[in-house]
């Protein structure tokens, strides 16, 4: 494909998880202004750390003055998902240099929702980047507008922020259209319910790492039933 | 308000933080690439962890409209029938969950 056509690709791509993310980026802007805040900390942290739900976090325990080293706890507790992503996120796809560079530092989770499940040979460095640049664009272009709403509107429309809602289900409907996907399916499902149950207020962490020890004990499972087959099947 | 070098001191660090949460397991990531292991959760992990996110999120829009269950509910249903019967085009059937979700919530 073509340079353009692909980064039209990209921006086609962002699209979806936009319609989440730029409502999102108007509600971060919103609360910097109402916790009486400086309006340049909502791109401030949309450029700095550019992680969705952890940046609404740092509005309010900034706004408070917790000291650093709680602010260092909370982000590392909430962002620490992101390191059971490299073993899937299609990293290799961005040229190596600033690209890829560019590629890591926004891989927040909508973007590996996106592009995990893309086929390689329809993915690109170029694709990839211009529709991860697109939804950073979202979130400063959204943060912006909700400093400039704060001070007019009375009341903004509420419900815009489903759009992740819709995005994860649809990620996950197109991920588990084969059979093969059913056990995975099924421990994701168990390992959720039950950090939902017994780690509630964490359980977003709890699930991922639940879920990887299910995984693991299926793999040495199905090594011990099938040596030799592994890595072809299953 | 804040002094300004604690603003600053609290973006910095935490975007590093983030920043090495992002890019460490990639470079001990590097030389697993090959084991079996590593490749089998690559391959096992994403249809997980996406449903994982998604029932994360729709958990949190509950809580934060207990009383509106019923229209996270109608939505989810919404966007999963879309997604299903009318050609799993993503834009096309978060689009409609999303427009759904917002037409409930603002009109009742």
């Amino acid at each position: 494909m073509e340079p353009s056509s692909q980064m039209r690709a990209g921006f086609l791509d962002s699209l979806g998880v936009g319609l989440g993310i730029f409502p999102l980026g108007i509600a971060l802007g919103v609360l910097v202004v109402q916790a009486g805040l400086p309006w340049w900390l909502a791109p401030a942290l949309s450029i700095g750390v550019f992680a969705g739900s952890v940046e609404l976090l740092l509005v309010s325990m900034i706004a408070a003055s917790l000291p650093l080293v709680t602010i260092a706890a909370a982000v590392l507790a909430v962002n620490f998902r992101h390191v059971f992503y490299p073993l899937s996120f299609p990293i290799t796809v961005a040229r190596p240099g600033i690209a890829r560079a560019y590629s890591v530092y926004a891989m927040i989770d909508e973007a590996y929702a996106t592009y995990v499940l893309l086929p390689r040979e329809l993915n690109s460095s170029r694709r990839m980047i211009t529709g991860q640049l697109f939804m950073q664009a979202y979130w400063v272009g959204g943060g912006l507008v909700g400093v400039a709403l704060a001070s007019l509107l009375p009341e903004p429309i509420e419900g815009f922020e489903f759009a992740l809602c819709s995005l994860f289900i649809v990620m996950t409907l197109d991920a588990a259209h084969s059979r093969r996907e059913v056990p995975s399916v099924v421990l994701a499902g168990l390992s959720v319910t039950v950090a939902m149950l017994a780690v509630p207020g964490a359980e977003l962490l709890a699930a991922l790492i639940i879920f990887t020890l299910t995984l693991s004990l299926r793999y040495a499972w199905s090594r011990q039933r099938r040596p030799d087959d592994v890595v072809t099947h299953a | 308000m804040p002094e300004l070098g604690y603003m600053i001191a609290a973006v910095a660090l935490s975007g590093l933080i983030t920043l090495l949460l992002r890019a460490l397991p990639f470079a001990i990531l590097k030389p697993l690439r090959k084991s079996k292991f590593v490749q089998k959760l690559g391959q096992w992990m994403p249809v997980g962890i996406l449903l994982i996110l998604a029932v994360v999120v729709l958990k949190g829009e509950i809580a934060a409209r207990p009383e509106r269950l019923w229209v996270v509910a109608v939505a989810t249903a919404v966007t999963i029938l879309v997604h299903l019967f009318a050609g799993r085009r993503a834009l096309v059937s978060i689009f409609a969950g999303t427009g759904v979700y917002v037409l409930l919530l603002n009109a009742f």
